[in-house]
């Protein structure tokens, strides 16, 4: 009998490509929705790729816990030394993911034709997308406006020597400087045309006289809404200022970023369409098993998915 | 919406398929079948009309792109004649200089080259080709009422021709069209102050090429679907027709290999457009230094060559795919090596994506990196070389019919071959130092996959025109477009080898002002008046085409070719569903000629009592 059920499965499995069949048991819907995906894992590639290479042919790289520290609300005053490493970014994280687990019961209620249930959970679906998009534009709007990241600048650096920040009259003392002052603010040019502010942050906070190591985060020094060259001496005692950190950071991080978000928005618009179909009763009709939800359910977790690649890349390597 | 009632098969069919009103059998008195002429010709989905669209649209371009590279031809056969003849048409771009001697501008011939090269290669080789031919026998010959998704196919066909819209409106901008090459190469193609067609031109030129990749995904999903679900009873894969396992495949390369395009092009619009520096990095013009740090111009050459190699083979698999199913219908023999043709396909596919590099030997690629793409490079050898052998077998002692199709199928193993062959010089990348931007390059791939695809397109248009307007072109102008073709085409390309050996770079103005070059003055003259030729001959094949539809001799049997695939089986002018009646269950391979003292044996027929099924 055992011998049986095994030629009788090996025909079912040879049938199933020989026509009229569909070999994967998918409507043509879904397969061309896989294929969309298939085809937008490769768009995403490439962007990863590019990120991979521009990031390895520069010779420093901002460090993701330094630059993704802060929180709305000043919620990262919360923490030891008033820095919240990856905090916020990981609870957008896990909002997109949690809104991937919503989506799984909805398709699920979709199969049991319970059309209540769909929307409960496409519901707490989209709040989900919304979260995560709200989320994302106050990172984008803090990086910007506060810490002045942009497509074509980077204040985020990495020291490449180890100096010790100078105050106003220690810079003062190096010969061939000229003093000048604008809005308030001193500074010292050299016969170079370069620079020499005292090194401050956004709080106030002067540095002067504070030491680092090769290898520290920084972010430039700013004064009133302007990104200035702080002064600090290297080992030999030389005067020198920081250096901004590689453009490509900003332009990298805002491009595939903001792919992805536009992706998490034409997803949240979707759904809402859909929503109101599945609430008008359409896919109830057409009985077979809500489909349409199944479908952009399965753009949703890609999204999500593409999401932990993004999240790694940029926040964790 | 009128209530409609469905029957028991018709609830299945939507349960099965999606609800889509495309798939109904029977509902002639439904309002939704009758066509308007709108609906009929311009915004259609039936398929059938749909690749009609992309051949005409295609035909097109193949005009534009021809009538482009005489005009460049001349300049570099006849550099000291007039061109003033020219001025009504290219206006300012030919300047008339006291003596009333008309001259091309340099620049205008940098365009003109640029956009012969774009949509030569996307609009008339990838969509006029896979796009004209994988619609309208996918359904066809799988045994289809139509695309999985006839709507998105619809949006497939208009969002080419929008691309094709956006890159006509360049040519007629006071900055010209983008010139800096078809390949789109950073910094010319990303600093808008770089030349004058790095301009609005390159912005035309990259709108037009998204508008393009969305085309292709929207075609190409929807023919990997077709082909997967919506085979008729019968049809295993292994009886497809090796035109669809071509077109099969080729979706599935374009699938995979135009979104990185995408991201390379996107990339690109935000340096030009919102100052990034992806592609760009320590630029200096008129001795001032440009804002532009970090980037890499050699990544975008990888990200287009990535897209831009398994293009080549997008372009080719159809011909090849065309080509095998019209040798094995014209020598009355079933097509040598079925299955090793398939996976001869596949094999090429498959290594069509880890060679790309081998565009980018004397960029400035890690010499031994290049060592890994010149491997892969020689091992595609291998594959073509098993269809070529293939092809050659099902010829040998076949029956043969030398019909327009067979004889450009013919001719296609030519050019293959010949092409094919410098192609292994190419992928050295040592012999690829000397070689590399010259002629040699030119001649290379304009035999293997210009002039070679070209072919295949009009094998399949001359084989498959009965099908698709119900009358045959004329046979006799169909010999004189063949042979003109066949030996100017020849002409063309073969003394390219010997200049580009010397050394004779690609995309100079002019070579008369060159000690080196000047040698081949006569060489280059020779070569424009074949192409003159050669153009001439394409002219008598557009007559041929369009005054076939409404003239042509009649098709009086649904069968003409005695061909055993199933777009035979339909009516001879069939309506949106294909076949009126059921759709027809297949029983055996497409490849059933000569077989038990038969002509041939059509896919529809039933194997008899004592018959074994060849493969």
């Amino acid at each position: 009998m055992a011998t049986e059920t095994v030629v009788h499965d090996e025909v079912e499995a040879q049938e199933i490509w020989e026509g009229g069949n569909r070999p994967f048991k998918a409507s043509y819907g879904k397969l061309m929705m896989w294929y969309f995906l298939l085809s937008d894992a490769f768009t995403f590639a490439g962007f990863l790729i590019a990120y991979g290479a521009l990031r390895f042919s520069s010779p420093t790289w901002p460090v993701p816990d330094f630059v993704f520290s802060t929180a709305p609300f000043g919620l990262h005053n919360w923490f030891p030394g008033g820095k919240a490493p990856l905090i916020f970014v990981t609870f957008m994280s896990f909002l997109l993911i949690v809104s991937s687990v919503t989506m799984v019961r909805a398709v699920q209620e979709g199969k049991r034709y319970n059309k209540r249930g769909v929307i409960w959970w496409m519901f707490l679906t989209i709040i989900g997308g919304f979260g995560f998009l709200g989320c994302q534009a106050w990172e984008w709007s803090n990086l910007i406006g506060v810490e002045g990241v942009t497509i074509s600048k980077n204040p985020f650096s990495v020291q490449t020597e180890s100096g010790t920040y100078l105050k106003l009259d220690e810079i003062a003392a190096f010969p061939g400087l000229t003093k000048h002052e604008d809005h308030g603010v001193t500074y010292f040019e050299d016969v170079d045309g370069n620079k020499y502010f005292e090194k401050v942050d956004h709080h106030g906070h002067k540095y002067g006289g504070e030491s680092f190591d090769k290898g520290d985060s920084y972010l430039v020094t700013y004064h009133h809404g302007a990104y200035q060259y702080g002064a600090y001496k290297d080992a030999g005692g030389n005067l020198k200022t920081e250096k901004f950190g590689p453009k490509a950071f900003g332009a990298l991080f805002f491009c595939i970023t903001g792919f992805h978000g536009f992706h998490v928005f034409s997803g949240v618009v979707f759904l809402l369409i859909i929503l109101i179909n599945v609430a008008t009763g359409l896919y109830h009709e057409r009985k077979n098993e809500y489909e349409m939800v199944e479908k952009i359910g399965l753009y949703w977790h890609f999204v999500d998915l593409v999401w932990v690649f993004v999240f790694l890349v940029f926040y964790l390597l | 919406m009128a209530a409609v009632k469905y029957t028991e098969e018709e609830e299945l069919l939507i349960l099965e398929e999606g609800h889509d009103p495309h798939f109904h059998d029977h509902h002639h008195g439904d309002d939704k079948y009758r066509m308007s002429f709108i609906s009929h010709y311009i915004f259609s989905m039936d398929h059938k009309m749909i690749a009609k669209q992309f051949l005409v649209t295609g035909m097109f371009w193949g005009i534009m792109g021809g009538l482009m590279s005489l005009v460049f031809r001349l300049q570099l056969g006849f550099p000291e004649e007039s061109l003033a003849w020219l001025k009504p048409v290219l206006g300012k771009w030919i300047t008339i200089s006291e003596t009333g001697v008309g001259s091309l501008d340099p620049e205008f011939y940098y365009a003109l080259v640029t956009i012969h090269g774009t949509v030569i290669v996307f609009f008339v080789l990838t969509a006029g080709l896979s796009g004209t031919f994988s619609n309208l026998l996918i359904p066809l010959q799988c045994g289809a009422r139509d695309m999985a998704s006839p709507f998105l196919n619809m949006l497939s066909y208009w969002f080419f021709f929008l691309a094709g819209v956006v890159m006509f409106a360049s040519l007629f901008l006071s900055t010209g069209p983008f010139s800096g090459g078809w390949t789109a190469y950073p910094p010319l193609s990303a600093l808008p102050q770089a030349m004058s067609g790095s301009g609005a031109g390159m912005t035309l030129w990259a709108v037009s090429i998204i508008l393009f990749v969305v085309s292709v995904l929207l075609g190409g999903v929807n023919y990997i679907t077709t082909v997967l679900n919506m085979r008729t009873k019968g049809m295993s894969m292994f009886r497809l027709p090796l035109t669809i396992w071509a077109f099969f495949i080729t979706a599935i390369i374009g699938l995979l290999s135009f979104p990185v395009l995408f991201s390379g092009v996107l990339l690109l619009i935000f340096d030009r457009a919102i100052g990034t520096s992806f592609y760009l990095s320590d630029i200096y013009i008129g001795g001032q230094a440009l804002d532009y740090v970090g980037g890499s111009p050699i990544l975008y050459q990888h990200l287009f060559w990535f897209l831009g190699h398994p293009e080549v083979y997008i372009i080719i698999l159809p011909a090849m795919g065309i080509v095998s199913e019209v040798l094995s219908v014209n020598s009355r023999k079933p097509i040598f090596g079925y299955k090793a043709m398939v996976y001869s396909i596949a094999a090429i596919a498959f290594l069509s994506f880890i060679v790309w590099a081998h565009h980018m030997f004397m960029s400035g690629v890690n010499p031994f990196i290049s060592n890994f793409f010149v491997l892969f490079t020689l091992i595609i050898a291998v594959p073509s070389a098993v269809k070529v052998f293939n092809w050659i077998s099902t010829l040998y002692k076949g029956n043969i019919r030398f019909t327009n199709a067979m004889l450009f199928a013919i001719g296609f193993v030519s050019m293959f071959i010949s092409g094919g062959l410098t192609g292994i010089f190419l992928g050295n990348s040592a012999i690829d130092i000397q070689l590399h931007d010259t002629y040699f390059v030119v001649a290379h791939f304009h035999i293997v996959m210009g002039v070679a695809a070209f072919f295949g397109m009009f094998s399949g248009v001359y084989h498959w025109y009965p099908k698709m307007f119900g009358r045959f072109m004329n046979p006799v102008l169909g010999k004189i477009h063949f042979w003109v073709t066949m030996i100017g085409a020849y002409a063309i390309f073969w003394p390219m080898h010997y200049t580009g050996m010397a050394g004779v770079p690609r995309r100079y103005y002019r070579f008369d002002s060159f000690e080196a070059f000047s040698y081949f003055g006569e060489i280059n003259q020779f070569i424009t008046i074949a192409a003159v030729v050669v153009f001439a001959a394409q002219v008598l094949f557009i007559i041929n085409f369009f005054y076939s539809i409404w003239n042509g001799k009649k098709q009086t049997t649904v069968n003409p070719w005695g061909a055993t695939t199933l777009e035979w089986t339909t009516p001879i002018e069939p309506g949106h569903g294909n076949w009126p009646g059921a759709i027809p269950v297949v029983h055996r391979w497409a490849y059933d000629y000569g077989k038990d003292g038969r002509d041939f044996i059509p896919q529809t027929e039933p194997l008899g009592e004592n018959e074994s099924e060849s493969h």
